[in-house]
């Protein structure tokens, strides 16, 4: 395991939030925003695993605040699919740039 | 603030003289006989009343408002001839009130009752009077009946209190009231263009001389510290003030008197001020406002003498005007005109008088004046509502349809033209004594020439009107009604008799009151050689017997010397061209100067105020354009804050320094 440096980890977390971060920003249909909004919380929770391991003092405090992310996400992606499905059957629509209600 | 306490203080003032008279016991009153002079203040406040009374209710009163205001007017009359017979006895009687106090100085405002005050009182309360009542029928049927009342009660308010004014400043307020109610009463058929284009020239051409008076009042304010008339007369008495200043506050508060009594050069108002009702001609373009120049030049008297040049000033301006305006009243064809230009012509005379330091000539001719050309507006007035027309070529032969008016205008007409017996032909009399008397024998000349002019072309216009055969298509003339014919009637009396108070033959009586007690006016009648009286009678006659040999006999034709289209003929028609030359010049320079400030503004200020608005507009409108709804912009927009953020942070290394 010593083997893997931390900056590997932190190489494929940045790289798993850039994929987040571009398919959030850019992605017409929002499930695919959602699914990409879990990409980056996931590239964040091997942050805080990393640096629980690698970290100037490590502990298990990373690990079990990873756990804690992740099940709040997965409350998250439940709340954020169920405004969806509402918004789905009031517009007719999945696509992000229709839904501009809060402009002006 | 300030206002409001000055109008506390007034008020305060007023209501203590009442008070005051309420509290005095009724036998103190009764002992006192009523002191008149004592309250000649109630004398303006009467047309004030009528004024306010018609503001607020003459629309409910529709032609009943004529009884307010000739009721309003009388009562005037009555106390002006109470106060001008008290005065006949008792000495001047002055009041004042501390008014406004700055610091040191202390304005006042108050009222003074002298000779030439009292003179004036009746003169504008009697012709304002007989206007009121001739009015009743001459205004008959007008929608704005009521509103024309109210006007001309507002005019007599102010031109009654103008002639009350112990001080300058006083009289200055006055001054203007009285150019404003000109001012409505000429444009008082506004849906006219004459009539609007003519107020306003009236009140814009005056107001060039108001300026004039307005700063000669604050030089001698400067000078003297004061703007009482007495002040002011004992400063220049004691030489306080320089001779150079002496002049120079004169000549100003003489250009006032130009602009208001129609002198060359800013005359040329007045003749267009006839678009008026011609009972507002007859009071204020003939009797009382235009001679209000005259009487401010008057009440100002020794202010003049003390300069040799105001007084020739006065003189050569009067003159000039006298035989100006009187070659123009030559050849007009409108019969409102013909009187206009006479009046101008006419305070030219008395201008020229004053000039001469004739005070008592200049007066007198100011009270005979008033009197007969009242009568010949009142009469013009009365022919005009017979025939429908002012053309005086559409009009003739209307001497035996006109059975009452056509006798006052011959009346009126033999007054001006000075045929002896008449009002007119003692004060023009004295006032031909004056010049040659004062040492002016060219000007001299000239009011002889003029008074030969005003003789032919009166009678020119009297012939033209009423002998001959009917030019006009009116075909159904008829007499106005009593209303107007009985103050034509009452003037026409005063135009034959008002000279007798001030005669060669029976005494200078209006003279010696005038100046008594004051002897720097002057003497009551000034001796001059016989011969004038003689040549004043010939010129008068000579006019009057070339004007029947070419329009009543027609033995001369009328273009004899000069007919229509020859060069001195449309010359005169034309006025001189001084309205063409006003408009070439002045008007041309002032709406070029316009222009130019136009420009500025719309281009310049309006330029950059439009430049800022822009601005702020455009970034508005970017503001507005980002706010898009579209949430991933605004995670973008969020990210690359981030991101310059980091690159902030990484560059100064977590401090920015």
């Amino acid at each position: 395991m010593s083997s893997v440096p931390a900056s590997a980890f932190l190489a494929l977390a940045l790289i798993l939030f850039c994929i987040g971060l571009y398919g959030a920003l850019t992605k017409r249909n929002t499930v695919i925003v959602l699914i990409s909004i879990e990409l980056m919380l996931n590239a964040v929770n091997i942050n805080l695993v990393t640096f629980s391991k690698y970290g100037l003092s490590p502990s298990i405090d990373g690990q079990i605040f990873a756990l804690f992310a992740m099940a709040v996400a997965a409350a998250e992606a439940a709340v954020g699919l169920a405004i969806l499905m509402a918004l789905y059957r009031n517009k007719k629509t999945v696509h992000i740039d229709e839904m501009n209600e809060m402009k002006h | 603030m300030v206002n409001l306490t000055k109008l506390y203080a007034v008020g305060g003032q007023i209501t203590r003289i009442v008070h005051e008279w309420c509290l005095t016991p009724i036998d103190t009153h009764l002992k006192r006989g009523f002191d008149k002079m004592e309250n000649a203040w109630l004398i303006p406040l009467f047309p004030l009343l009528s004024f306010l009374l018609l503001l607020l209710i003459g629309k409910r009163l529709k032609e009943a408002s004529a009884y307010v205001g000739i009721l309003m007017t009388l009562a005037s009359l009555v106390f002006s001839i109470l106060v001008l017979l008290e005065r006949f006895s008792e000495p001047t009687y002055l009041y004042r009130f501390d008014w406004l106090t700055i610091g040191e100085m202390h304005l006042t405002a108050g009222f003074e009752v002298n000779q030439l005050n009292a003179l004036m009182l009746f003169i504008v309360s009697l012709v304002s009077f007989l206007v009121h009542t001739y009015s009743k029928g001459y205004m008959h049927g007008d929608e704005r009946f009521h509103v024309f009342y109210a006007y001309l009660g507002l005019f007599t308010f102010a031109m009654l209190g103008l002639v009350i004014s112990p001080n300058i400043l006083q009289t200055y307020i006055f001054w203007e009231l009285v150019g404003l109610g000109s001012f409505l009463l000429i444009g008082f058929y506004y849906y006219k263009e004459e009539a609007k284009a003519a107020a306003k020239k009236a009140f814009i051409m005056t107001r060039i001389g108001d300026v004039g008076l307005l700063i000669g009042m604050i030089l001698l304010f400067w000078q003297t510290n004061s703007f009482e008339y007495s002040e002011i007369f004992k400063a220049v008495e004691a030489g306080a003030i320089s001779n150079t200043m002496i002049t120079l506050t004169a000549i100003l508060i003489f250009i006032g008197a130009i602009g208001k009594s129609g002198q060359f050069p800013l005359h040329t108002w007045l003749p267009d001020a006839m678009e008026g009702p011609t009972p507002v001609s007859a009071l204020i373009h003939a009797a009382t406002m235009v001679a209000a120049g005259v009487y401010l030049v008057a009440a100002l008297f020794p202010l003049f003498l003390a300069s040799k040049t105001a007084l020739m000033t006065v003189a050569v301006i009067g003159g000039f005007t006298a035989i100006f305006a009187a070659s123009i009243g030559l050849v007009q064809t409108d019969i409102k005109r013909v009187l206009a230009y006479s009046t101008v012509s006419q305070l030219g005379y008395m201008m020229l008088a004053l000039g001469s330091a004739g005070y008592v000539a200049g007066v007198f001719h100011l009270m005979t004046h008033a009197f007969f050309k009242a009568l010949l507006f009142l009469a013009a007035g009365s022919v005009i509502h017979a025939v429908h027309t002012q053309n005086i070529e559409e009009m003739g032969g209307l001497w035996k349809k006109l059975k009452f008016t056509a006798p006052l205008f011959l009346i009126g007409t033999l007054a001006i033209s000075g045929v002896p017996g008449l009002s007119g032909f003692f004060s023009k009399d004295e006032i031909l004594v004056a010049a040659w008397e004062g040492g002016h024998p060219v000007l001299f000349l000239l009011a002889l020439i003029a008074a030969f002019m005003t003789a032919f072309y009166m009678f020119r216009l009297f012939f033209m009107v009423f002998t001959g055969e009917n030019r006009g298509k009116q075909t159904h003339v008829h007499e106005s009604p009593s209303t107007m014919t009985l103050p034509m009637l009452l003037l026409g009396i005063l135009a034959v008799v008002a000279g007798y108070v001030n005669t060669p033959w029976f005494g200078s009586f209006l003279g010696d009151w005038l100046t008594d007690g004051n002897p720097v006016l002057g003497h009551g009648h000034i001796e001059g050689p016989a011969w004038i009286m003689a040549a004043a009678t010939i010129v008068s006659l000579a006019g009057i017997l070339l004007a029947y040999l070419i329009y009543g006999k027609r033995s001369i034709a009328p273009d004899w010397l000069s007919g229509k289209g020859d060069m001195l003929h449309t010359v005169l028609y034309n006025k001189y061209y001084i309205d063409e030359f006003y408009q070439m010049t002045v008007v041309a320079f002032v709406t070029g100067f316009s222009y130019l400030l136009r420009f500025i503004d719309v281009f310049i200020v309006e330029g950059i105020i439009k430049g800022v608005t822009g601005i702020i507009q455009g970034l508005g409108k970017l503001g507005s354009k980002m706010q898009t709804g579209q949430v991933q912009t605004y995670g973008a927009v969020a990210f690359v804050g981030l991101a310059v953020l980091v690159v902030i942070y990484a560059l100064t290394g977590g401090y920015l320094r």
